[in-house]
């Protein structure tokens, strides 16, 4: 069924009773060609990339709850391409160039809203750091403006300028920047992928590998059964290290819980994205009006998809310093998710040393505005058994060889990414 | 998240900084140079990057930097965030680990 609007004029006559569903809910096949290992954003848009792009249909997409259930409906549905590092740059900027005509290539409202992403800055250091990203963010054809704190005022009047602590001289602005709708994302790809021979298998949790006598992966077993498989990819962000362990690899990668807020409703008030990176807070208004915000990782490895009061003091804090009316709305409801956080903060998509088994990881905080791109460059890595030109510096040996892509500069100190 | 200091008491987490793991051992040149250049390479290569990342119960470096200053081991479950032992770092104002109250 395409959607249009026709479809909904059709559908809102007759009382709204003839919409189908939106994907199959089949049984697992005994062989697909590919199997994605997570019912996420970056393995679902994988198995539509891989059938949209390369023509690899016999796919399936293993789940072991609901789709979506995992990070990409617990993020706080930023896209953006505000990178400074060469492997980052082109790869995010071509993950906003699929934002910008994702609904028209899945046939679904995904409330993709460019509303503009600016950073502040608070002092000649970071006003310098942020013109050197600005400009480095240019010269790669992705947008950037610096802002000074006049120009800043006309549109965010609402924020302290005047802290003695972190006055606002300005910031750098991403006008193409902005939020989508996570849900709608993780549904979109699912109906699209669906729709071009993909089995979306939900409650089947992956339990081991099956492997050759070579050592190769030929297939997985599952809480349905075993399944065999030409090659099976792993797009499972939070739970990477787990599900490695069950093929005796040991990764770069650790778990850390990161919290997000939303607030009760309110009338629009913010245009965009604000992220306040000195006072580890950043904010957004969503569609329906909550304010959505959230600071930085608890700091401690977890699996526990719930983080604890010293950082909701935090955040708040921070939100009270650069927006002191944040004080008068009340938050609605909080919540916590687990970040692969990898060594240099930057993902791994790569082949594995194990035959058959690929690998799409280490997002840390910054997975969902990634989901298309990643979704594409796995898709060609499990297609090609080459990584795609955009994320040829994501690979698994860059540790061993030096070659890390630390956009913060941290070392392999993970929680301070 | 409450973790009981052996020096200060129960606290709460805020009071203290994670470092991580405890399990990985610094490579010793001393020790591994009759090994090649690869190996210690290697050893140094999994002690710097690579990660057990356990999901259950895990030792692991924390510091109350908030209370007595001192570096801590503590025994807890990275998916219920449980404590099961909270003992002194041995080295660094112990020989050995101190239980609480001893």
């Amino acid at each position: 069924m395409k959607y249009s609007i026709f479809s909904l004029a059709k559908a809102a006559l007759s009382g709204h009773k003839g919409w189908t569903r939106a994907w199959r809910d089949p049984a697992p096949k005994s062989h697909y060609d590919v199997i994605i290992i997570g019912g996420g954003g970056h393995g679902l848009a994988t198995a539509y990339f891989l059938a949209n792009e390369y023509g690899i249909r016999n796919v399936a997409v293993l789940e072991k709850g609901w789709i979506g259930s995992g990070n990409a409906g617990r993020n706080t549905t930023i896209i953006r391409s505000n990178y400074g590092l060469p492997g980052n740059t082109g790869f995010y900027e071509m993950s906003m160039k699929l934002w910008e005509r994702m609904e028209q290539d899945l046939n679904y409202n995904a409330m993709v809203s460019q509303r503009g992403i600016i950073n502040l800055y608070h002092s000649d250091a970071q006003r310098d750091a942020f013109a050197r990203r600005g400009n480095t963010m240019r010269i790669n054809g992705i947008d950037a403006e610096l802002l000074d704190a006049a120009q800043i005022r006309k549109e965010l009047p609402f924020l302290n300028y005047d802290s003695p602590r972190f006055p606002i001289m300005g910031g750098l602005m991403q006008r193409r920047g902005g939020t989508a709708r996570h849900d709608a994302v993780v549904w979109g790809y699912a109906r699209a992928a669906d729709q071009r021979g993909v089995d979306i298998i939900q409650n089947c949790e992956v339990t081991g590998f099956v492997r050759d006598h070579n050592g190769k992966v030929t297939g997985v077993e599952t809480s349905r059964g075993k399944i065999s498989a030409g090659k099976v990819g792993m797009a499972v962000a939070g739970n990477t290290s787990r599900v490695a362990a069950m093929a005796g690899m040991k990764l770069p990668i650790e778990s850390h819980v990161l919290q997000a807020f939303v607030s009760e409703a309110i009338k629009p008030l913010i245009p965009g994205v604000i992220t306040f990176g000195a006072g580890h807070f950043y904010i957004s208004q969503s569609d329906k009006g909550g304010l959505v915000f959230g600071g930085d990782l608890d700091g401690y490895n977890s699996y526990a998809q719930r983080g604890n009061m010293p950082v909701v003091e935090d955040v708040c804090e921070g939100g009270m310093a650069v927006m002191p009316m944040i004080g008068r709305v009340r938050m609605l409801r909080q919540w916590g998710g687990i970040m692969d956080m990898s060594m240099d903060g930057t993902p791994i998509i790569d082949k594995t040393p194990i035959d058959g088994l690929y690998l799409n990881a280490g997002w840390c905080y910054g997975g969902f505005k990634a989901t298309p791109a990643s979704g594409l460059v796995f898709a060609h890595l499990l297609a090609r058994d080459e990584p795609h030109p955009e994320a040829a510096r994501f690979r698994l040996d860059r540790f061993r060889r030096g070659a890390m892509i630390d956009e913060k500069g941290q070392g392999a100190q993970p929680n301070l990414h | 998240m409450r973790i009981a200091c052996p020096f200060c008491g129960e606290r709460e987490n805020g009071e203290f900084t994670y470092l991580g793991d405890a399990s990985p051992k610094r490579p010793n040149f001393a020790v591994d140079s009759g090994e090649s250049p690869e190996g210690v390479e290697d050893a140094f290569y999994d002690y710097v990057y690579l990660r057990d990342n356990v999901a259950g119960y895990m030792r692991e470096y924390w510091y109350h930097g908030g209370g007595c200053r001192s570096w801590l081991i503590a025994e807890r479950n990275t998916v219920t965030h449980e404590f099961r032992s909270v003992t002194a770092a041995p080295g660094v104002g112990a020989a050995k680990p101190v239980q609480a109250g001893e």
